[in-house]
């Protein structure tokens, strides 16, 4: 007996410590990337590399700044593209809980979610690159906001339904159309969700490659046409990685690091803004 | 008949094919408190939800029979028009969260998207406020969240909102059932004030309180309205008998 409560005991220490142990472990990746990335990238980062273009082979020096630019391009066209849809497709899930339609948008949503962004990224290929005969910023801007538009809806639906029923009842109760009760009470209390949502999905398309490859291709020059190959930093960085010299992986590094830190404070910025201005019913 | 500001005429409610309210026939007259009493789930707040066109909402619902604001059918008015004449104040405080207390306040004429002058605006929110009887609590922080304010001041703060449009009629669906004592006495303690300039159809289960503010008082059971009529005489000699088991709480 007693030592049958001995062994518990010493089972119950094991398993903690496992488990303690496994997360521990669970986390390594992330700080060591964050290590080697720092370590490698942050050498790299001096004005001239922020602010100059690539150079030809062979010439020594060069930057990122096309890439920065390319890549803020392709943020604002995807979102230009996505945000309105998404939201439209949140709302319209939230108030129609139930339905034919409804329930095929949801069921796309998850499907979309899982396609895998080469596959979106040949898509948009065949949408926009064919007809146009060009690759193009736009064609990206296409394949990313694909991609972003199930993490859009996902999150305006579930924040919408979080708004209590009662608001919306008092608004109409005043007379003020369904469409205005939508806009004006409803969406801007569950802004704060939509928002976060809005930032994770932004964080997500802006390190995916694979959707860039054949849309907007990259561009060793600077280019703000949205109708020409335009260069992103997750290119840029596939870009001077399969270069055969040093220097150039130096600078694979730094774009990295300066893409990581991107993704990160937006991360950052959404939870700040979904705890901060989160709202009391 | 020229005095009564709501006609209800043989008039029926539903959810799919659950009838709610039956044959309901009703009067009221203007500047009065009219209780509408009864159990849970006898029909009351249905009864008030379709006065003001809130019950069509809700996905099944129907109803036959007429309703008149003043001589208007209020079925062929649009919903839009009629629910700014009849403003509603719910059971549980709802202020706007997104919204400061002055806005909170003109909020039907804001997301209605009505224009007015600042200084005809802040009149209209000071005359709100004061008559919901919040101005002296609230004068000095009418930029703050709405959400704020105390559960009693909220329900407070809703009514103003609710007066702010100068309805012809407030529904108050059990306006107090969610707030503690004090407040109670201070909303009903309003309710006698604000008789002077509309007139309120309120939703209760409490006995006490239909007999302590109303002028009439409804007794709706199982969907019927049973009694009708004064309520200093309902309380003294109901004139049925389910209205006498009623209010001697032999059920309910």
């Amino acid at each position: 007996m007693h030592d049958n409560v001995r062994a518990r005991l010493v089972k119950d220490i094991l398993f903690k410590g496992i488990i303690g142990l496994l997360a521990f472990v669970s986390l390594l990746p992330l700080f060591l990337i964050l290590y080697y990335i720092t370590k490698n990238g942050i050498a790299v980062i001096n004005w001239d590399f922020l602010s100059s273009l690539p150079r030809p082979i062979g010439e020594a020096g060069g930057g990122v700044f096309n890439a920065i630019v390319g890549t803020l391009m392709l943020i604002v066209l995807s979102g230009t593209l996505s945000i309105p849809c998404g939201i439209a497709a949140g709302i319209y899930l939230a108030e129609n809980e139930n339905g034919k339609l409804g329930n095929s948008i949801r069921l796309s949503v998850v499907v979309l979610q899982g396609i895998p962004s080469i596959v979106i990224g040949i898509v948009a290929y065949l949408w926009i690159v064919t007809p146009l005969k060009t690759f193009s910023a736009l064609s990206g801007g296409v394949a990313l906001a694909i991609m972003m538009l199930p993490v859009i809806i996902k999150t305006t639906e579930e924040t919408l339904k979080l708004v209590p029923y009662h608001l919306k009842e008092a608004s109409l109760a005043l007379g003020v159309p369904y469409y205005r009760t939508m806009l004006k009470v409803v969406l801007p209390s569950g802004m704060s969700g939509i928002l976060t949502g809005i930032l994770l999905s932004v964080a997500r398309i802006t390190g995916e490659t694979a959707p860039l490859l054949f849309t907007a291709f990259g561009n060793q020059f600077m280019n703000i046409n949205v109708f020409k190959p335009i260069d992103s930093l997750p290119y840029r960085i596939f870009y001077y990685a399969m270069s055969p010299y040093p220097e150039w992986h130096s600078f694979a590094w730094g774009a990295s690091f300066i893409l990581v830190v991107l993704t990160i404070s937006l991360n950052l910025i959404a939870r700040g803004i979904s705890s901060k201005w989160k709202i009391q019913y | 008949m020229e005095n009564s500001v709501l006609t209800v005429k043989d008039f029926s409610a539903s959810f799919g094919d659950h009838e709610i309210l039956h044959n309901i026939n009703l009067t009221v007259e203007k500047n009065i408190v009219a209780a509408l009493m009864g159990p849970s789930g006898c029909g009351k707040t249905t009864l008030i939800r379709c006065i003001n066109r809130m019950h069509e909402l809700v996905p099944g619902a129907g109803v036959t029979g007429k309703i008149f604001l003043y001589d208007e059918d209020i079925y062929v008015m649009q919903s839009i028009v009629l629910r700014r004449k009849i403003g509603m104040v719910f059971q549980k405080p709802n202020p706007f969260p997104t919204m400061s207390i002055y806005d909170n306040v003109v909020a039907g004429y804001r997301l209605n998207g009505i224009k007015m002058p600042k200084s005809e605006m802040d009149g209209v929110v000071e005359r709100s406020l004061r008559n919901a009887a919040l101005w002296n609590e609230v004068k000095d922080n009418l930029h703050r969240k709405g959400t704020f304010l105390s559960g009693g001041q909220q329900q407070r703060l809703c009514i103003a909102r609710a007066l702010a449009m100068n309805p012809e009629i407030i529904l108050f669906d059990e306006p107090t059932s969610a707030l503690d004592p004090r407040s109670t006495a201070q909303i009903e303690d309003l309710f006698v004030e604000l008789k002077k300039t509309v007139t309120m159809l309120l939703v209760t289960h409490n006995i006490a309180q239909a007999a302590r503010v109303s002028d009439v008082t409804a007794f709706i059971y199982l969907g019927e309205l049973i009694e009708f009529g004064p309520t200093e005489k309902m309380f003294t000699v109901p004139k049925d008998k389910r209205t006498e088991e009623y209010l001697t709480g032999k059920f309910g």
